[in-house]
């Protein structure tokens, strides 16, 4: 990091549950939420017991529960990960047209997805590294970025090879332009604004110039 | 008297033609009607055009048909989870067709098609890879995508319940693609768990009307499918 972090803490990132935690702190009550796969679905189990949100499953699910004890299983009831999965009282199945019509018709309030790269003005990529991978999977996540009434991006700060995820232009095929309003990484909380992105919150330790040091986009303090 | 029950698995999928599209119900294999492949593969019908969202895992089901060479191409959302090395296996050899298309807009092209619309505009992938060379058009200032509608010759539905006029139910997770599914072919095809005389089904609770179901099959629960379902 930098010789201004004089605060003699060395920033500590955030592992996966930590991530999830922070994300589903800012969740509140009320809120329909659909949460794509990876650190985005421990987010699920991270949400206050006292707190009611309705999570949402592509494969047409409202008021999904966590994961029953493995002799508890319902062959017939996985989440859109296909993870077996449980029903809160007051939860119901739809088909998959009206699951869609949910989420592009504005009625789920949040999307948490993961995503390979974030750029600067909220454009993400997170269904294919290249233009020329073998077979591409695309899934519900262009349908949720275009739909849901916001979307937030859980991701590590950088690849494990230390290049930025959050850069100036994404280089992987776009899931939308535009779409990411939040951003929440091992090393920050950061909010998509038109003059960069905003820090809304560092881990313990970190400043403004350790993380610019690991990010691409613009970062405004 | 209407029956739409036939005794055997080979009734039930006869008469698909090769080069026909078939609509296949599930989600990863919850709500897949196995049964009912494993009928299209004895068919040995050929050339298909394979509507689902996912590519089959292992060697069952979808992913059976594939490695068998029936299918020309498939036209899906999700092709990559875990064991579709089937799937992968073929698309490698060139000789296999992949339109990818959105899980939201498979299901709403699925959905037209058996409400009689044509087309529709979404807000789904505009600015992407996946709408290259479709038409957008603006309203109220946001751009749109065209999309057509996506009609079967045959579709392939999972079902929890049938009655003799076909109306059908569904069970939690496994409803997802096969109501739209059902709607949406020249001819449907339901397997079903359950069998129930005419009027034991909740008029309130029936998810697919009889009169878009053509023959009913009865593979009855833990049979079959329930294997696959466990995943």
């Amino acid at each position: 990091m930098t010789e201004q972090q004089t605060a003699g803490i060395t920033p500590k990132p955030l592992n996966r549950l930590q991530m999830a935690q922070r994300v589903a702190a800012d969740i509140p009550e009320g809120w329909c939420v659909n949460l794509g796969i990876g650190v985005p679905t421990l987010v699920a189990d991270a949400i206050p017991a006292d707190r009611e949100v309705i999570i949402h499953s592509e494969n047409g699910i409202l008021g999904m529960g966590p994961a029953p004890a493995e002799a508890e299983r319902d062959p017939w009831l996985i989440n859109a990960g296909k993870q077996h999965v449980t029903l809160r009282p007051g939860g119901s199945y739809f088909h998959h047209a009206d699951s869609f019509a949910l989420v592009r018709g504005g009625h789920v309030d949040l999307c948490v997805l993961g995503a390979y790269e974030v750029a600067e003005n909220g454009d993400f990529a997170n269904w294919a590294t290249s233009d020329t991978e073998a077979a591409p999977a695309v899934g519900g996540a262009m349908d949720l970025a275009a739909g849901a009434r916001r979307i937030w991006v859980v991701m590590e700060h950088t690849t494990r090879e230390g290049r930025p995820k959050l850069v100036r232009a994404c280089s992987y095929p776009l899931t939308a332009p535009a779409a990411v309003s939040r951003i929440y990484t091992n090393l920050a909380v950061l909010d998509v604004t038109p003059d960069g992105l905003k820090v809304v919150e560092l881990v313990p330790g970190l400043d403004l110039a350790g993380l610019r040091a690991v990010t691409e986009a613009r970062v405004v303090g | 008297m209407i029956d739409k029950f036939v005794d055997t698995i080979a009734e039930a999928v006869g008469g698909v033609r090769d080069g026909a599209t078939v609509l296949v119900g599930g989600f990863g294999s919850v709500g897949q009607p196995d049964a009912l492949i494993e009928g299209l593969i004895d068919t040995g019908t050929r050339e298909l055009t394979i509507v689902a969202n996912n590519v089959g895992s292992g060697f069952v089901g979808l992913a059976k048909l594939l490695q068998v060479g029936r299918v020309r191409k498939m036209i899906c959302s999700y092709p990559r989870s875990a064991g579709s090395v089937v799937f992968e296996e073929v698309y490698a050899t060139g000789r296999l067709e992949l339109e990818l298309v959105p899980q939201g807009t498979l299901a709403e092209r699925i959905r037209a098609a058996g409400a009689g619309i044509p087309a529709f505009y979404t807000p789904t992938a505009v600015g992407t890879r996946l709408a290259e060379g479709k038409e957008v058009r603006e309203f109220n200032g946001r751009r749109y995508v065209l999309e057509e509608a996506l009609p079967g010759d045959m579709a392939l539905v999972e079902a929890w319940q049938a009655d003799r006029w076909g109306n059908l139910t569904y069970r939690r997770s496994g409803r997802n693609f096969n109501p739209l599914m059902a709607m949406a072919a020249k001819v449907t095809v339901a397997q079903a768990h359950h069998v129930v005389d005419l009027g034991a089904l909740d008029p309130e609770a029936v998810v697919t009307q009889g009169v878009c179901v053509d023959r009913v099959v009865h593979v009855p629960y833990p049979a079959d499918s329930a294997e696959a379902a466990h995943d």
